[in-house]
């Protein structure tokens, strides 16, 4: 098949100080490439200027978040077939671009150290020194939101957060879900309260944008709603039945 | 240009950096991790089936049946006080990952699951042992993701997007690195008292791949170029399964759980190379025995592919076949394979649950690289003389725990064990230690190199350059090897190797975010790792583990139980000539059978 592509360029240091749309043609498409490897092409064959991030081509690594006709997707895990013949791709909304599709991510970072996203556990270890005994429906709990790559598709897809920059937005809360249920985890109380802070949890309205966005499928909104619940609650024990998590996988 | 001050500087942030950063800030170290990507995206990340570990929270399992296993797996050639280091560190490794709340998936009684993969055994081969602790079918991703978030929480230094282009000696020591920061595209000088190489692996030299594109081989080109020494670097392990076409890994895990490879006529084929544990036979025996069908014409509908299945009535069958109680249903499937079934609806529009999979061998795994020893200190020479100041980990290293082939699983536990191994050699190593300071220009040759690329003008186009590599690698130096090809192969390598010092050109003359820079660079170090590789390949007259040589059919101990040590002559950091140099001076570390005559070597059946 054959590709038409709009790619959204910005470049101050070569001139262009305003971000252009630029057309690129590619023929003898294969359906099933992905548009990384399109983008590829571009670059390799006709633009070697054209920048973006990239790195495992496969659906895990989560550079390559961008937005690909309309809608936020992992340019590795989108083929030529599922999108074309007219593609469309800018980079991700609600980040500074720097070049192209590359957008300064720092703010995204900071966002997913605000709610102290690591395991913490400082009681004694078991006595025979093995490992921490948990039930696998306990595991379950977790399962969904430890498959988080950071790629940010699902934040730069959330209404609340291009309007205030400062929410710590859905992938920092995501990841703050996979320790607060936890069932080994002690260190609730900090991530609550920094999820409980004005631009924490409470500024999600529930626009349901980040679900779909999601390139691994967690069911974000769903994170995000028994994160609330935790906060309300100032715990999370019995927020979730994990008969029903067993369910859902 | 700017410079840094560490006790440690850290080059790679996937698992081996990411644990030698943890270890060596825990032990008081000023540590900075420098990373061409955000941590999160090294490729530890891709790592899907298992780490292994005798916890035998299934049924019996030991260390030493650990190290059998990884001795035999790697064909005799690894170095056995590394293996013995690997099995009994294994189990400790995991369970503190367990501690830094790593989340596996549990047996009944609460216990870090596991699974069968291929080549590990119990009591010396005598069957299948369920040895490789999980999480779903991404327990690579959990590693990474578990890693790093202990690294902030002990406030390890990130430098995220700076690429190490060069090593820093001074009078003989290793001094640190330069990076280029690849937002601004300024150059910096990392100066520390101890530097470790955690850089991944070169997969990008081949035309099919598992890896990631970043896999460029940096960190083995540097230090090549600086004059040090490369391990082992013939022995280049293809993955039996890859997506076909992609290259993509479909996991072991899925044989372990009961999958199995078929040929055009529904045969599982691997019954008759590897009767004992057939499809669970180590990745070398079944690449090669994929490659033995598709030459016979049994590829599926006559193409070059077979099939990989793991529909729950074929699993149960041969299950049943084999006197085992055990069966799976399509739950078992979606839980535990959750990623394989994703990667095959996506990319080949397969649901595995229907129909089987197509696979095809792909590069996936370097067993040689930067020597070192069981510290993770680099080695020079054959004696094993440390190089004070410099470390390596992961798989850029070659400790040589994998020997000519790695069995799954078998990575991670490298990178855990070794990783560690090298955070705590170098925090006690940098209370002690002067910080040399680097030498003066230390950016001067390669900040030259990088200007010749910036602005070259030539016809030949970095990407045209690698795929024309990629394939001749593919067709001279991949599964099968012979004298022909390989010098065949080499010397066309070599022909776009002169192509890319004298005739390059690239488009973007920029500094911000120079990707086509950047990705030419990049293309350097992977021609010189291809020469490399073919060299050490064409000169080892045998057959071993992942090195199969068409025209020195038998593994021949009598005169090849080394391994080989290459390194460049050339006194320039990008030469017109590598002026290599290689020699098989190295003796293979035999303590473990000395102490125990299973160990020695023998024919190796599955």
């Amino acid at each position: 098949m054959d590709i038409s592509f709009r790619i959204r360029r910005y470049n101050p240091e070569a001139g262009r100080t305003k971000p252009y749309w630029q057309e690129f043609e590619l023929n003898d498409v294969e359906p099933s490439h992905r548009v990384l490897e399109l983008l590829h092409r571009v670059k390799w064959e006709q633009d070697g200027t054209l920048a973006f991030r990239r790195s495992c081509s496969s659906g895990i690594c989560g550079s390559d978040a961008m937005r690909i006709n309309g809608r936020n997707a992992l340019a590795c895990k989108l083929l030529a077939r599922d999108v074309g013949p007219k593609i469309q791709v800018e980079p991700i909304l609600g980040l500074r671009v720097i070049k192209d599709l590359i957008v300064d991510m720092e703010p995204f970072l900071a966002h997913y150290r605000q709610v102290l996203p690591w395991f913490v556990n400082d009681g004694p270890l078991p006595a025979d020194g093995r490992e921490r005994l948990q039930a696998q429906e306990d595991k379950d709990l977790i399962t969904d939101s430890t498959n988080c790559i950071l790629c940010a598709a699902c934040t730069t897809s959330c209404p609340s957060f291009w309007a205030n920059g400062e929410y710590v937005g859905p992938a920092a809360i995501v990841q703050a879900h996979r320790f607060l249920f936890d069932t080994r985890d002690t260190g609730d109380d900090a991530r609550l309260d920094a999820l409980g802070a004005p631009d924490g949890v409470w500024r999600c309205r529930t626009i349901f944008n980040c679900t779909p966005a999601c390139p691994r499928g967690i069911e974000v909104t769903r994170a995000i709603g028994e994160v609330k619940l935790a906060v309300r609650k100032g715990a999370t024990a019995g927020i979730i039945d994990p008969a029903t998590i067993k369910q859902q996988h | 240009m700017q410079t840094h001050q560490f006790d440690a500087l850290i080059v790679g942030a996937g698992g081996a950096g990411l644990m030698a950063a943890l270890y060596a800030s825990q032990g008081g170290a000023k540590v900075a991790v420098v990373s061409k990507l955000y941590p999160t995206r090294s490729h530890t990340g891709a790592a899907l089936g298992g780490i292994g570990a005798a916890l035998g929270n299934h049924e019996e399992d030991r260390p030493e049946w650990h190290m059998y296993d990884t001795v035999k797996g790697g064909d005799y050639l690894a170095d056995q006080d590394a293996v013995r280091v690997l099995g009994e560190e294994a189990v400790d490794a995991v369970i503190e990952l367990e501690h830094m709340g790593l989340p596996f998936d549990r047996t009944s009684e609460g216990r870090i699951s596991q699974r069968r993969f291929g080549g590990h055994t119990s009591n010396f081969g005598e069957k299948a042992v369920r040895r490789a602790c999980h999480s779903a079918d991404r327990t690579g991703h959990m590693i990474l993701q578990t890693l790093y978030q202990q690294c902030l929480r002990n406030e390890v230094r990130f430098f995220d997007e700076y690429q190490v282009v060069d090593l820093l000696l001074n009078q003989g020591v290793a001094c640190g690195a330069v990076a280029i920061k690849l937002g601004s595209g300024e150059f910096h000088c990392f100066n520390a008292k101890a530097t470790l190489f955690a850089t991944g692996g070169w997969g990008r030299v081949w035309q099919v791949t598992s890896n990631a594109h970043s896999l460029t081989g940096d960190g083995a080109a540097i230090v090549l170029r600086r004059g040090l020494p490369l391990e082992d670097m013939e022995f280049y392990q293809f993955h039996p399964t890859g997506l076909y076409g992609l290259g993509v890994l479909l996991t072991e895990g899925i044989r372990g759980e009961g999958g199995v490879l078929l040929n055009r006529h529904g045969e599982r084929f691997m019954e008759r190379y590897a009767p004992t544990i057939k499809d669970l036979a180590s990745r070398d025996v079944v690449s090669r025995s994929m490659y033995l069908e598709l030459r016979d014409g049994k590829g599926i509908r006559g193409s070059d592919y077979l099939h990989l299945d793991i529909r729950p009535e074929t699993v149960n069958r041969y299950l049943a076949e084999a006197g085992e109680t055990r069966r799976i249903d399509e739950d078992f499937i979606a839980r535990n394979l959750a990623e394989t079934l994703e990667v095959c609806r996506t990319y080949a529009g397969v649901d595995p649950l229907q129909e089987p999979m197509p696979v095809q061998p792909t590069a996936h795994y370097a067993m040689g690289g930067i020597p070192t020893n069981v510290n993770a200190e680099v080695i020079v020479d054959a004696a094993g003389k440390v190089m004070q100041g410099l470390y390596a980990a992961g798989e850029v290293a070659c400790v040589s725990c994998h020997g000519a082939n790695r069995l799954g699983t078998n990575s991670l536990v490298d990178l855990v064990v070794f990783g560690r191994r090298g955070g705590k050699r170098i925090a006690n190593f940098v209370r002690e230690a002067p910080l040399i300071p680097p030498p003066m220009d230390a950016a001067e040759e390669v900040r030259a190199e990088f200007e010749r690329i910036r602005n070259s003008e030539g016809s030949s186009r970095p990407g045209e350059l690698r795929a024309q590599m990629q394939s001749l690698m593919m067709t001279h130096v991949g599964v099968f090897r012979s004298a022909d090809g390989m010098r065949q192969g080499r010397d066309a390598v070599l022909e776009l190797r002169q192509r890319f010092l004298q005739d390059l050109g690239i488009d973007d003359r920029g500094q911000v975010f120079n990707t086509d820079l950047m990705e030419a660079w990049e293309l350097g170090c992977l021609l010189d790792t291809a020469v490399v590789t073919a060299e050490c390949a064409l000169a080892r007259e045998e057959s071993r583990g992942a090195h199969s040589r068409e025209d020195f059919r038998e593994r021949d101990d009598a005169n090849w139980m080394v391994h080989s040590l290459i390194s460049s002559q050339a006194s320039g950091l990008v030469t017109e000539q590598l002026e290599l140099a290689l020699n098989h001076d190295k003796s293979v570390d035999r303590s473990l059978e000395a102490e125990d005559e299973r160990f020695a070597p023998k024919e190796r059946v599955y």
